[in-house]
């Protein structure tokens, strides 16, 4: 097996995923702990409430070395959960790597922000299984920052049969920061539908990733499955890397999927210069309002407003 | 106010501005006509400092001061203000927000204090109502899903908020009705002021029977081929530019 949580419970720094993985090859961890750094006996501390506003929070704090944690959640029948995870940023660089299971039961809603703040020399993954059932509604937001390398994974085990799944995601990218979001989502039986935008700036020497997999299996009939991922280069320096792949076996399938890469729109600049705003000032306005859509489609209010100071956050570090 | 002189501007090393001059007292009103193609948006992106457009000869100044060394914000904060012939699109930034950040950077810029926000919907909400603009319209994405004409008359608020003190309006007439064109006249005449001079750019005589210029002048290939009274306008009308396109 590889995968980063193997390679630092096993120690052995053979088994980090690097280019010569398919699904890392724009990821790649090789060589960047070096050496290996111990995992800390003690699982990392997690603080798990439950606010008046009925919001979940769940606070993952960074390792000082390494840590690693596995996690399992489930929404049960009929029931809905607002669930904030935040992954902390912490000193250095450290290595972490979470994987999280969550299992909706029949009718189930989860709404799920994800805020991923890592430190700049951090190697952080996260990956999160979700399982759905008939007439659940999963609706994620990933927000990322980036760090020396940093994937958030979801897969979603879709049965079709009314259940919907929305994985939108955000980036912003300063500095030499990598951010990878990596969604595959199996629609494994007729009735399903499932929407994904992902919108992400890369600035200064960052990069960033987008893998989206949609596997549509035969019998899926009459899924409807969109994907769209959008990205603005700010910097000749910086690097935009997406793959939206489809692999549909089924019949009477709505697909539809988009990529786009480009810079900033010089006219709408203009424009905005014109009035008199600085040149500086109009492109975190135009960026703002790019990633702006990403938190109008958060359908819990509480989570909006996270996700706000969150990329508030995120574009000051673009700023600078 | 604004004195432009021999003015030479290429675009894509193509040159369209050849040896322009024009003088644009403070108080007053000029109109700029010409045929389509002549130069007439390639002179007022000049002025309002677009990438692209290379000044090979010539200069630009208000008030004495060189326009052409400011980048297009600075060029705001003095008091420059162009109303495009095709206003953007800017999805994600309510027009309110917009004309807010903008009003503010203008002071900052020239050191006055920031408007507040109840003085500014006050405004905004006056000035709407003066151009029968439907206030909920501001706080949707700027210009997006508006007709032509209400994007022109989204040019308008704008212009009437940021108080500009040269106002170069660029076909501001094209894709209006009559009543919109008497709506955003009468609100580019409310803006007529002793210390504020406009440059009305348009291709048709008809948005002069509503905004009288002091003087017309003829755009042809790139240069100023005839100058005159308001009368000089009707003559184009009734004659064409044909005269002008073989005389450049
Ligand atoms: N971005 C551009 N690239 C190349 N040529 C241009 C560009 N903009 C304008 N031109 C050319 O410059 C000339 C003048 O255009 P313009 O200033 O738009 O004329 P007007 O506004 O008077 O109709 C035209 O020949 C046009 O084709
Ligand atoms: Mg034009």
């Amino acid at each position: 097996m590889t995968g980063l949580r193997d390679a630092l419970l096993a120690r052995d720094e053979t088994r980090l995923p690097g280019r010569r993985d398919e699904d890392w090859r724009w990821t790649d961890l090789r060589g960047t702990l070096r050496p290996l750094p111990v995992v800390s006996d003690a699982v990392q501390p997690l603080a798990d409430r439950t606010d008046l506003d009925g919001v979940r929070t769940r606070r993952f704090a960074a390792p000082e070395s390494a840590g690693v944690l596995a996690l399992s959640l489930s929404v049960p029948a009929g029931e809905t959960l607002v669930l904030l995870d935040v992954i902390e940023a912490g000193q250095g660089a450290y290595a972490r790597d979470l994987t999280l299971h969550i299992t909706l039961g029949e009718g189930a809603t989860l709404h799920r922000l994800v805020l991923a703040a890592d430190s700049a020399d951090a190697v952080s993954v996260s990956l999160t299984h979700v399982t759905l059932a008939p007439g659940s509604t999963l609706q994620q937001t990933v927000l990322a920052t980036g760090a020396k390398r940093q994937r958030i994974a979801t897969t979603v085990a879709h049965p079709g049969a009314g259940a919907h799944a929305q994985l939108d995601g955000a980036y912003l990218l300063a500095g030499a920061r990598h951010s990878d979001q990596t969604t595959i989502l199996d629609h494994q039986g007729p009735g399903g539908t499932s929407a994904q935008l992902i919108r992400g700036v890369a600035a200064d020497q960052s990069r960033g990733v987008f893998q989206g997999r949609i596997t549509v299996a035969e019998g899926a009939d009459g899924t409807d499955a969109r994907l769209k991922h959008n990205a603005l280069l700010l910097s000749d320096r910086a690097e935009i890397d997406a793959k939206p792949e489809l692999e549909i076996y089924a019949d009477d399938v709505a697909c539809a999927h988009g990529n786009t890469v480009g810079a900033l729109d010089a006219d709408a600049l203009f424009y905005a210069m014109s009035r008199g705003i600085p040149e500086a000032e109009a492109r975190l306005m135009l960026v703002e309002a790019f990633i702006g859509e990403i938190v109008e489609r958060i359908g819990a209010p509480a989570l909006q407003d996270a996700a706000r100071a969150f990329l508030a956050d995120g574009l000051e570090a673009l700023r600078r | 106010m604004l004195h432009i002189d021999n003015l030479h501007v290429s675009v894509a090393d193509k040159p369209i501005i050849k040896g322009l001059t024009l003088d644009l007292p403070a108080g007053q009103v000029h109109a700029i006509m010409g045929p389509n193609g002549a130069g007439k948006s390639t002179l007022s992106y000049t002025l309002a400092g677009r990438a692209g457009y290379e000044v090979t000869g010539g200069a630009a100044t208000l008030d004495g001061e060189d326009l052409l060394a400011l980048d297009p914000a600075a060029r705001a904060a003095k008091g420059v203000f162009l109303s495009f012939q095709y206003p953007l699109e800017i999805p994600g930034v309510p027009a309110l927000t917009f004309v807010r950040t903008a009003l503010n950077a203008q002071r900052k810029a020239r050191g006055e204090a920031e408007i507040g926000a109840p003085e500014f919907l006050k405004r905004a909400r006056a000035t709407a109502a003066a151009l029968k603009m439907d206030f909920e319209m501001l706080r949707r994405g700027l210009n997006v899903g508006f007709s032509g004409g209400e994007k022109k008359r989204m040019e308008i608020f704008q212009m009437a908020m940021l108080e500009p003190r040269l106002l170069i309006l660029d076909e501001t007439d094209s894709g209006l009705d009559i009543d919109a064109l008497r709506i955003v006249s009468e609100g580019v005449n409310a803006l007529r002021s002793e210390g504020r001079s406009m440059l009305v750019i348009t291709h048709y005589q008809r948005l002069l029977d509503y905004i009288r210029p002091d003087r017309v002048h003829v755009l042809a290939a790139g240069r100023i081929v005839a100058s005159g009274g308001p009368e000089l306008a009707l003559e184009l009308e009734r004659d064409g530019y044909d005269k002008y396109a073989s005389a450049a």
